[in-house]
């Protein structure tokens, strides 16, 4: 039974046979299709500057022969258009006389429920929402001149027809909420942003005590920098926070790992599994069953049940993180990793919940050992170069370490170091292992997806911090 | 008269109509429609291919002062006509806003000169393979090139069809090809990647494949076995890659709505001196064959050429509909932001300001996102090579630049090198005695 299919002018078994017909000769590929939902309400200047609900269905078509894919997507689920998709993949892999791989693991848990946040709760009671998160935020603190607010909900279903017949699906809920807020007292000037989200409905997580406690975050975060002084600059320690600051393990480590550029050969660690990339004290693994979690799935966009995957054990690289493709060329399996933007985007590996797990020091052991460096708690983005290593990440809340003390807050700077001997420079892991708030998108190739970030506070040697002050 | 499909257009009036009838008192019908072609090879192979047909309706209702919009990518029938009932509704409850409103009809788009956005030359598969392999083997000529991390090239044709129930009505189609290598290099342990890209409205435009290939190969090869410098003052040059990036900031700073909430290092520059004399900055729509060239902003208002900063000073904003609105000037026609955006050539030559200082660092590329318009901060990771007495010595990696870019724009000093390679360009940039942090 397709549910997607239901309401088209296709009917399954026309798109099932059109399916079998052209992967028949094919070593993968499938048939993805695609309804999705999401509505995003903005408040910002105390009104609400926008709300829009946006449906989008559609269907990408893969055939995979060796290394080569070829991908055809539209949002006409027809039987003319899915023909016109098929004739265009085999034109491209004329040649092809794989052999179909039907396996894929089947699993009955999930990791969130059906539930559609959009209607589930009435329009009129999210604008309420947003209307006293503004009064809040700027009856809170005086020094508020700007407040911007943002629900957006989604729901999404996928369906993946196999060649035989096989229907695979998925229902997907995402919510987050975000307040961003701009300070000015004295003359001077600083924001801050701050939000959660997760696979549940608005509900979960938008009660009062949460939108405050998300409002009181950002405001605490532009307050701090308002009396930020100039960052220092150049090699020092660096003490992390727990949380969010894993964007550290995802840009030096995580995207290293994924299954693509180490097929390819061109991630800096390609040549390095079962060697020792990290202190003893690192373990990292990518979790997609974390429940409600924004990074986790059920299973992966190519059907793949997820799971729990180990990268890096005791400081050793045991794991790569695979899509189908890139696991069958490196003759391994899916961790199923598999995942896409939208039926208008290919499969490639992905993360889900990318996470260091505890280690027995404490946060206060760390910064008490510094005698120059910085304490980083909050950060913008990160970004990586897979071939040579080097990855950034943006304070958004930092202060001067001084002999063992936490001294003033400094302003965002840059951090930039190397990836595969960052985690060599991890002298003490913490035990306060924290998951991030549930905001995190990342991008590659232009194909934006939602994942989650954990890990307990760390103490790194030495990393370059890209302040003004020499 | 620019021409437009009448499918399209239909649409677009039975929205209008449809929407008009369940109440809206006005109502603004955008579709984007395209096609696109992409096949990436890597190492002499095929390795992707991909062809995507996209459509898009953006509808907006206005009740009086209230609106509410609704984006989908099935036009038909009977789904436009549930979400437009779902549009309208969610209008009637959505708070006022007293400067939510259509353009005033007199700024609407009429005619204008043909800009020649469109080629229909449409490359077979195997055409787009050939040019790629050409790039792939010319870049692989070079030993110190062992892989690919693909390249690309793409043909996307798209036609764009806006109205309103004030009347305005039109329509144009647009293309562009677009073709990326990136390859590897390695050398005694050190690995590096580097790219080049071209992208045009016109296939003849493009860059040759073999020079594609080689300014791949040159780059990458030119980023082997990198040095870590000790942090100190350093007088920088901004490769034209990057520079363009400093018209990204500046363009986001004097949008109307970073002007109107006091988010912007620009708030209350305009007539007042923010770059030095010599510095002149354009945007004009009307360029032929532009890459950001546009008959019409996104509400079909006429895109005005504008004179943004005029010998060093800040002369306009970037204004749309609402945003004019609120800070009462005219729309000039930027909702959907600048078109042709650049600085005028600056007086020297490149090698000049290459020997302006016996050490200066040539910064090849950037990585990060950290620069804060709110305040004007500027911090992210760089890599290039140092220039040693007007010489490219050795290169640089894995190091930071950080200033502040009220101080870096009085600062700036422009080469003569302009290209219009982009739809925002700049000549090479040099900016005096900024921080690195490195060793």
């Amino acid at each position: 039974m397709s549910k997607i299919l239901k309401n088209s002018e296709l009917d399954i078994s026309t798109a099932s046979s059109i399916v079998s017909n052209t992967l028949n000769k094919c070593d993968d590929g499938e048939l993805y299709l695609e309804d999705s939902k999401s509505e995003s309400i903005i408040l910002d200047d105390n009104k609400i500057k926008a709300s829009s609900y946006k449906s989008d269905l559609g269907y990408g078509f893969r055939a995979i022969t060796g290394e080569v894919v070829a991908y055809s997507h539209s949002s006409d689920l027809s039987k003319k258009s899915l023909n016109e998709s098929s004739n265009n993949l085999k034109s491209t892999l004329s040649s092809s006389n794989g052999t179909y791989n039907f396996e894929i693991k089947k699993t009955n848990k999930k990791y969130y429920s059906e539930q559609d946040p959009i209607e589930e709760k009435n329009f009129k009671s999210k604008i309420k929402i947003l209307n006293q998160v503004n009064n809040y935020v700027r009856n809170k603190n005086s020094s508020v001149r700007q407040v911007t607010a943002t629900l957006l909900g989604e729901h999404r279903s996928i369906e993946i027809l196999r060649s035989g017949g096989e229907i695979l699906s998925d229902d997907r809920p995402l919510v987050r909420f975000n307040v961003s807020v701009m300070l000015e007292k004295n003359g001077r000037k600083e924001s801050a942003v701050y939000g959660i989200g997760g696979r549940q409905s608005y509900d979960a997580y938008l009660n009062e005590k949460n939108w405050k406690s998300v409002c009181d975050e950002a405001l605490r975060i532009a307050d701090v920098n308002l009396k930020s002084k100039p960052a220092p600059a150049g090699e020092m320690q660096v003490v992390l926070g727990p949380g969010w600051p894993a964007i550290l393990i995802h840009e030096a480590i995580g995207h290293g790992l994924e299954g693509d550029f180490n097929r390819k050969k061109t991630s800096a660690f390609h040549d390095l599994v079962g060697q020792k990339v990290a202190s003893e004290g690192v373990t990292i693994i990518d979790d997609g069953t974390l429940e409600n979690k924004r990074g986790s799935l059920t299973i992966d966009d190519e059907g793949t049940p997820t799971e729990k995957t180990i990268l890096i054990e005791k400081g050793i690289l045991k794991n790569f993180m695979q899509d189908r493709l890139n696991a069958r060329l490196m003759n391994t399996r899916s961790t199923g990793n598999g995942r896409r933007e939208s039926y208008k985007h290919v499969v490639m590996p992905r993360m889900r919940n990318t996470i260091m797990l505890n280690g027995n020091h404490s946060q206060e052991e760390m910064i008490k050992s510094v005698k120059k460096g910085i304490f980083a708690v909050s950060f913008g983005g990160g970004q990586v170069d897979i071939t040579s290593g080097k990855f950034v990440f943006n304070c958004t809340e930092a202060y001067e370490i001084i002999n063992g003390k936490v001294c003033s807050p400094i302003k965002g700077a840059t951090l930039i170091g190397d990836g595969p001997s960052a985690l060599k420079e991890v002298s003490m892991v913490g035990n306060d292992m924290m998951l991030d708030p549930g905001i995190g998108t990342c991008g590659k190739a232009g194909q934006g997806v939602p994942v989650g970030v954990g890990q307990p506070s760390l103490l790194i040697n030495k990393m370059t911090v890209g302040g003004t002050q020499l | 008269m620019l021409e437009y499909s009448n499918k399209l257009s239909e649409i677009i009036d039975h929205c209008i109509s449809n929407a008009k009838k369940k109440g809206a008192t006005d109502v603004e019908v955008g579709i984007v429609k395209s096609t696109a072609e992409t096949v990436s090879f890597r190492n002499k192979k095929l390795d992707e291919s991909d062809r995507s047909e996209n459509i898009g309706l953006s509808l907006t209702a206005y009740i009086n002062k209230k609106k509410n919009s609704v984006l989908s990518s099935n036009l038909k029938t009977d789904n436009l006509e549930k979400l437009i009932e779902r549009c309208v509704e969610a209008a009637k409850i959505t708070p006022e806003d007293e400067f939510n409103s259509l353009p005033d009809e007199e700024l609407f788009f009429k005619n204008s000169d043909e800009l020649d956005l469109f080629d229909e030359t449409h490359l077979e598969n195997n055409q787009k393979i050939d040019f790629l392999k050409e790039a792939e083997e010319v870049a692989f000529k070079n030993k110190e090139i062992v892989n690919t991390n693909g390249s690309s090239f793409s043909e996307s044709k798209t036609e764009v069809v806006l109205g309103n129930s004030k009347g305005f009505k039109n329509g144009y189609k647009t293309s562009n090809f677009t073709a990326y290598c990136e390859v590897v290099s390695k050398n005694n342990g050190s690995m590096e990647r580097d790219y080049e890209y071209t992208s045009k409205r016109h296939f003849e435009d493009l860059l040759k494949p073999s020079e594609l290939g080689s300014n791949a190969a040159k780059f990458a090869i030119r980023k082997l076995k990198p040095q870590k410098i000790n942090s100190g003052k350093f007088d920088i040059i901004f490769d034209k890659r990057i520079s363009k990036s400093f018209l990204n900031y500046f363009s986001s700073a004097i949008t109307g709505s970073s002007i109107y909430r006091g988010t912007s290092f620009l708030k209350e520059k305009l007539n007042k001196k923010i770059f030095s004399d010599n510095i002149n900055i354009v945007d004009r729509a009307d360029i032929k064959r532009g890459n950001g060239s546009r008959y019409f902003d996104n509400e079909g208002v006429k895109i005005q050429n504008l004179s943004l900063v005029n010998k060093g000073v800040l002369n306009n904003y970037l204004i749309d509909t609402y945003y004019g609105k609120k800070l009462n000037i005219t729309s000039n026609g930027r909702s959907g932001g600048t078109t042709n955006l650049y600085f005028e050539n600056g007086k020297k030559d490149l090698k000049d300001l290459m020997n302006s200082n016996k050490k200066i660092f040539y910064v090849t590329e950037t990585i990060g996102h950290g620069t804060n318009i709110v305040t004007g901060d500027y911090s992210l990771g760089a890599g290039g090579m140092m220039i040693e007495n007007g010489e490219l010595v050795y290169p640089i990696s894995e190091v930071t630049i950080a200033g502040n870019l009220n101080e870096m724009f009085i600062k700036m000093v422009l080469a003569n090198d302009l290209q219009f390679n982009y739809s925002t360009n700049s000549p090479s940039v040099l900016i005096e005695n900024m921080t690195v942090a490195g060793k």
